[in-house]
């Protein structure tokens, strides 16, 4: 397979891609610009024909990965198919040409769609009340700690600063509590894969502030003592904060509200299938119970008496703005379409299918590798290499590798962090059966591979345009710009 | 992968040399070859206090970021520098080269609650579920 230069390593000195008219406005630009506004020298930008970036651009596309080219299992991640007709929808004229600062007289579609948008995650996650400001997952969790800091304040309950965080959390729920400024606590899991209990008992008090937790956890398992768990921290005072990420497996079937929990984030990206990944945009919702409806993010969409939706602003306990104009708008216009085209009944059987393709992988593989929680999973489920291919000197990282020289994108790998050698599995219920023992089928081969001839993984992946990138020497050494020859 | 009888461990991975109410502090053979190769390490200040489990400083692979924390509390009285230049000292030699910091215990009957190398042993063993 070819790889692709630079733009700025094609064309030559002189060519153009078209040519601009000839300038109306006499002289130079040195005539009406202060010295210290005008280049010294001429910008050194790429030099080429039309045809030739149409061409670059072509190959570029050609050699992506995504969804629509094949199965990416990446777990945690909940890489969904994004159906056409959401994108359809999103590029209707009415939606795009939609200037946000119009009033909102002029803008009753887009807010009606918002506000039915916020009921329906409500009605989805047992919430009362839901801003749809937040632009990602993370984002969604900083707003959603925000709240909670604000909630405690309003009391006077001032030394609850301590967020509490399992070792299975997503990375960002961590970090995303430093950045709301208060302190982690970290909570082991069992020997169950699930929270430990009398860990948690033995970490909450006064000076909880919340537990953050997704369910079903990151290994995909159901944290079956949610009530109690709920229970505990309320009982001390504190808050719990429903990390959405893992939403995929339960909708229609349980509801976060409904489990105890006061805050929830959802990715729009993830769950209600708009696109992900290369940069978004993404949108994170955040829904809280009604003690907690006061403190949402300005401006939230309402609806007056007359059947008008409007931007209120009026709220003395806000927590404030927290993102420019109303958040990512046509991530919402695909989200919509999304649970519209499904209804009630058929985001439940999304979840069901979900979970159903997860349990089938599981079954499949569980002969060929190391299953360290082995119960029913929910949407996910964790692997590792058995103990034959770590004694050929096989990671996971080279079974990931070696899974693109099979045409498929690589699991999530070394996440969660409790499991040695993690390889974390995500089929999404769009997926028909026949990929899903196609991989199944990859993952089997690689692992007797692994074992017979362990330098072909060493060396994989063999069949993409370039090798095994040297991922250290990278980190170690970073090139951050292109520097010419 | 070694576990030296002269040392002590900390169920984070940590190891602490002991030498009179002075503890030298690195991260364990095991814990360097689970993170993988190691691009960047952050290290405290000399001066500052730790209490038992405060975190230290960072080491991070290409796999991922961990805190580093302290095994026993005291005030940090050298750091490994070089580290900085070159922290794939710890890969290399985890017990020698790559220790991180050295401590004036405030409290060095805390080092009773670590483990020895036997019982490290056994705990790495648990965690690769073997």
């Amino acid at each position: 397979m070819r790889t692709e230069p630079l733009l700025f390593e094609l064309g030559a000195p002189g060519r153009r891609g078209y040519t601009l008219p000839e300038c109306d406005v006499p002289g130079k630009v040195e005539d009406y610009l202060p010295a210290a506004a005008c280049r010294r020298a001429d910008a050194a930008l790429p030099e080429l024909s039309e045809v030739e970036v149409v061409r670059h651009f072509t190959h570029l596309a050609s050699m992506n990965y995504g969804v629509d080219t094949g199965f990416y299992p990446l777990g945690s991640c909940t890489m969904k198919y994004n159906p056409k007709v959401n994108e359809a929808v999103a590029a209707l004229p009415g939606f795009t040409n939609l200037h946000p600062l119009v009033p909102v007289e002029a803008a009753q579609g887009a807010l009606e769609l918002m506000y039915n948008l916020q009921e329906y995650l409500a009605e989805i996650t047992g919430m009362d009340a839901v801003t749809l400001q937040p632009a990602a997952g993370a984002h969604g969790e900083f707003t959603g700690l925000a709240i909670i800091a604000a909630y405690h304040q309003s009391r006077g309950d001032l030394e609850r600063r301590q967020v509490l965080v399992p070792d299975s959390a997503h990375g960002t729920n961590p970090a995303s509590a430093a950045m709301a400024g208060l302190e982690v606590v970290q909570i082991p899991s069992d020997e169950r894969g699930l929270v430990d209990l009398e860990a948690l008992q033995a970490a909450v008090g006064p000076r909880t502030a919340a537990l953050m937790l997704t369910n079903p956890n990151t290994l995909g398992l159901f944290e079956s003592d949610i009530e109690a768990m709920a229970d505990l921290v309320h009982a001390a005072g504190g808050l719990l904060y429903y990390d959405g990420a893992n939403l995929n497996a339960i909708m229609g079937i349980t509801r976060p509200g409904d489990m105890g929990f006061d805050v929830v984030h959802l990715n729009l990206h993830k769950t209600f299938a708009a696109p992900h990944g290369g940069g978004g945009p993404g949108s994170g919702p955040v829904g809280v119970k009604k003690h907690l409806a006061a403190f949402l993010p300005v401006p939230v969409v309402a609806r007056d008496d007359a059947g008008r939706y409007y931007l209120d602003y009026d709220r003395p306990q806000t927590i404030g703005r927290i993102r420019s104009f109303y958040g990512n708008f046509g991530v919402m216009v695909r989200a919509y379409a999304y649970i519209r085209t499904l209804g009630a009944s058929g985001l439940k059987e999304a979840s069901e299918q979900a979970v159903l393709n997860a349990n089938y992988m599981l079954a499949r593989l569980r002969p060929y590798f190391k299953v360290p929680f082995d119960r029913v999973c929910k949407h996910e489920f964790v692997i590792a290499p058995p103990k034959e291919v770590n004694e050929a000197g096989v990671h996971t990282l080279d079974i990931a590798k070696r899974l693109l020289d099979y045409g498929f994108h690589a699991p999530t790998i070394y996440f969660p962090l409790i499991v040695h050698e993690a390889m974390m599995i995500e089929p999404t219920e769009t997926e028909p059966k026949e990929t899903l023992d196609a991989f199944c089928d990859a993952l089997i081969a690689i692992a007797k591979e692994a074992v017979e001839d362990p330098e072909v993984l060493h060396q994989a992946p063999h069949n993409t345009p370039v090798r095994r990138l040297d991922e250290v020497g990278a980190a170690r050494n970073p090139v951050l710009r292109w520097q010419g020859k | 992968m070694e576990f030296p009888t002269n040392l002590y461990y900390s169920k984070d991975h940590e190891w602490v040399e002991v030498e009179g109410n002075r503890a030298r502090i690195g991260i364990t053979d095991y814990a360097q070859e689970s993170l993988g190769d190691i691009v960047f390490v952050e290290l405290p200040q000399v001066g500052d206090e730790l209490a038992a489990g405060d975190s230290f400083g960072v080491v991070e692979s290409v796999k991922s970021a961990s805190d580093v924390y302290a095994p026993v509390g005291g005030k940090v009285v050298a750091v490994n520098e070089a580290l900085l230049d070159s922290p794939q000292d710890i890969n290399a030699d985890p017990y020698g080269k790559g220790w991180m910091i050295e401590l004036e215990m405030s409290d060095p009957a805390e080092v009773e609650d670590l483990m020895d190398a036997g019982a490290y042993r056994q705990l790495v063993k648990e965690e690769k579920g073997e």
